[in-house]
């Protein structure tokens, strides 16, 4: 049941689990996820500088960066120029949250639809998620002190619409629905585009026997994750925390185990 | 081709890199980023509060450890040394805390649930049961008032103490910030004899040799699992390694490792000699207090550079 974690939170009879899938062989690098995500959310302006990275000005996912374009440009054989990649990202929505595990206060939760989102009035800012998230997606905003990430719209998906990105993106490139349904086009997109001889087309964290459990976003690529900036084979860092556990319990108990000894030496004067 | 604006920063995009440079201890491995950013956020927790508390919170728990020791053993000048110590350094913890909150008003809901999947909320847990009892052991012992509710408090603080000193270790383990993540094996250990080590020290610093045995013989110990602990961590991470023994950071751990070392020789052949082991316990404490600074930036280290984050990755990957 690792593939239907709004149950394994307590849902009960809850919608199916919806996702995005961001198909970024025609991603036309346009922006419009970004600007709508931004207008929306009410997501505060943050920063208006110029990279030097191609057309990406925006440079990563942060506290009032939700969603963000990459590009890439790699040099091609010598008669076609350049390759343009662009691919929006996103908060991945994980099977496997680590941001939602470590979370002390219960800010981050999940939804009814699967989805992860942090609570504005609960929050209290100890950042704890920010390093634990393999994706680098999570940030703390200075204005108010508190994390903040894409929330997939959970207000727009409460009134059964599609979030602000996937309406706004004009090639459809950002796809809004139920995740089995998305991973199912997701799989026939990735045989057409091998069967037109794009041979490096892929599919990344659509797995749910991946490091995370699989995404509750997933993105189909045509070159490496990390090309994108993205991690190649991310793992939940709880799925490490028993052990964890062990190896504290074993250093506590020796430290423990230190006192006793030493109120046993009763003082010899 | 002047629309080619290949990135040409270290690890641009696409492209593949080899660094030069200081010498690693793994052979480097080629790999592939975006245009060089990180892959991971660093955290966001602020120096001195963080490793601060870190030092602040092993040095109290083992202190009450030792505290308690003493108490039954009859050391009872150590025993007040070692109790007051855990209130005042855990004190001092618990603002550095509030401090590094984003929120600083709301820490309060650091006990709104109780979740043992985080690491930073069995810690405030524990905060909360340890900060109180730590605070009655050094009340009772100072004042003299309700000594037998001293004792059972100096008991108490004394076994979650030994907690308070290790979960700290699991909270920066459970991260995906690779040179703490990968040696989440090690790491509770090095935090137990940071912790002893800085207790102990600060027994040997602030008592007569004489009376002192219980702070020497934990100083002794924690010191020497300490090193030992940080040694096999360094073996564990492999590449991840190298933010451990670069730069700055490398130069407060190699002097924290020298200070450790030499005050463990001195606790021991100076056992007789106030100034000794005095000066032996004032290197124990500072030792324990780089050590956690050195351990923390070297973490912060890893975040910033993809290569950390790639690197195993791809390996794991191949295998």
């Amino acid at each position: 049941m690792s593939s239907d974690p709004a149950a394994l939170a307590g849902h009960l009879d809850h919608p199916p689990r919806m996702g995005f899938f961001t198909d970024t062989s025609i991603c036309i690098g346009c922006k419009a996820c970004e600007v709508a995500c931004k207008e929306w959310n009410a997501v505060p302006e943050d920063g208006l500088s110029l990279s030097g990275m191609s057309y990406d000005n925006t440079v990563g996912l942060g506290a009032s960066t939700w969603r963000h374009v990459a590009f890439v440009e790699q040099p091609a054989g010598p008669s076609d120029g350049v390759r343009w990649l662009m691919a929006s990202d996103v908060c991945k929505h994980c099977t496997e949250s680590a941001c939602l595990d470590v979370c002390p206060t219960g800010a981050l939760f999940r939804t009814e639809f699967g989805t992860v989102v942090v609570q504005d009035d609960v929050c209290n800012g100890c950042g704890y998620c920010i390093p634990a998230c393999p994706f680098g997606v999570i940030a703390r905003r200075e204005e108010d002190g508190q994390a903040h990430k894409c929330t997939l719209c959970y207000d727009r998906l409460g009134a059964g619409q599609e979030p602000a990105c996937a309406k706004a993106c004009p090639t459809k490139s950002i796809q809004f629905g139920p995740l089995d349904e998305l991973r199912e086009r997701a799989r026939l997109r990735v045989q057409d585009l091998h069967a037109a001889g794009q041979d490096d087309a892929r599919l990344y964290l659509d797995d749910p026997d991946d490091g995370i459990g699989g995404a509750g976003a997933f993105f189909l690529l045509l070159d490496e994750p990390e090309v994108y900036g993205l991690p190649p084979d991310p793992v939940v860092t709880t799925r490490d925390l028993p052990e964890m556990w062990r190896h504290v319990a074993i250093a506590a108990a020796g430290l423990a185990a230190t006192a006793v000894a030493l109120g046993l030496g009763r003082r010899r004067r | 081709m002047s629309g080619v604006n290949v990135p040409v920063r270290r690890g641009g995009n696409g492209h593949r890199r080899r660094r030069g440079g200081e010498q690693p201890m793994v052979p480097d491995a080629e790999f592939t980023s975006y245009y060089g950013r990180p892959v991971i956020k660093e955290p966001v927790w602020r120096v001195p509060d963080v490793p601060g508390y870190f030092f602040l919170g092993g040095l109290a728990g083992a202190s009450s450890v030792l505290a308690a020791g003493a108490h039954l053993s009859g050391y009872r000048k150590l025993a007040r040394v070692a109790k007051v110590g855990a209130l005042g350094a855990i004190s001092l913890s618990t603002v550095a805390l509030v401090h590094d909150l984003g929120r600083p008003a709301r820490f309060a809901n650091m006990l709104r649930v109780f979740k043992p999947s985080s690491p930073m909320s069995v810690g405030s847990w524990l905060l909360a049961g340890y900060g109180p009892l730590a605070g009655a052991a050094a009340v009772s012992e100072v004042t003299g008032m309700l000594p037998k509710a001293g004792l059972a408090a100096t008991l108490g603080a004394g076994l979650l103490g030994p907690g308070v000193a290790t979960y700290t270790a699991a909270l920066i383990c459970d991260t995906a910030v690779p040179a703490w993540h990968e040696g989440f094996r090690e790491m509770p250990y090095v935090f137990a004899g940071s912790a002893a080590s800085a207790a102990g020290g600060l027994g040997l610093l602030a008592t007569h040799p004489d009376d002192a045995e219980p702070a020497r013989n934990l100083a002794v110990l924690g010191a020497a699992v300490e090193l030992i602990a940080k040694r096999q961590l360094l073996v564990r991470l492999g590449e991840a390694a190298e933010p451990y023994e670069a730069g700055t950071t490398g130069a407060v751990l190699r002097v924290a490792e020298l200070l450790t070392a030499g005050a463990l020789a001195g606790a021991v052949l100076g056992r007789h000699s106030r100034a000794v082991s005095a000066l032996s316990g004032a290197s124990l404490v500072a030792a324990s207090a780089l050590t956690r600074f050195g351990i923390f930036e070297a973490g912060m280290a890893s975040a910033r550079d993809p290569k950390y984050t790639i690197v195993p990755q791809r390996r794991r990957m191949a295998r």
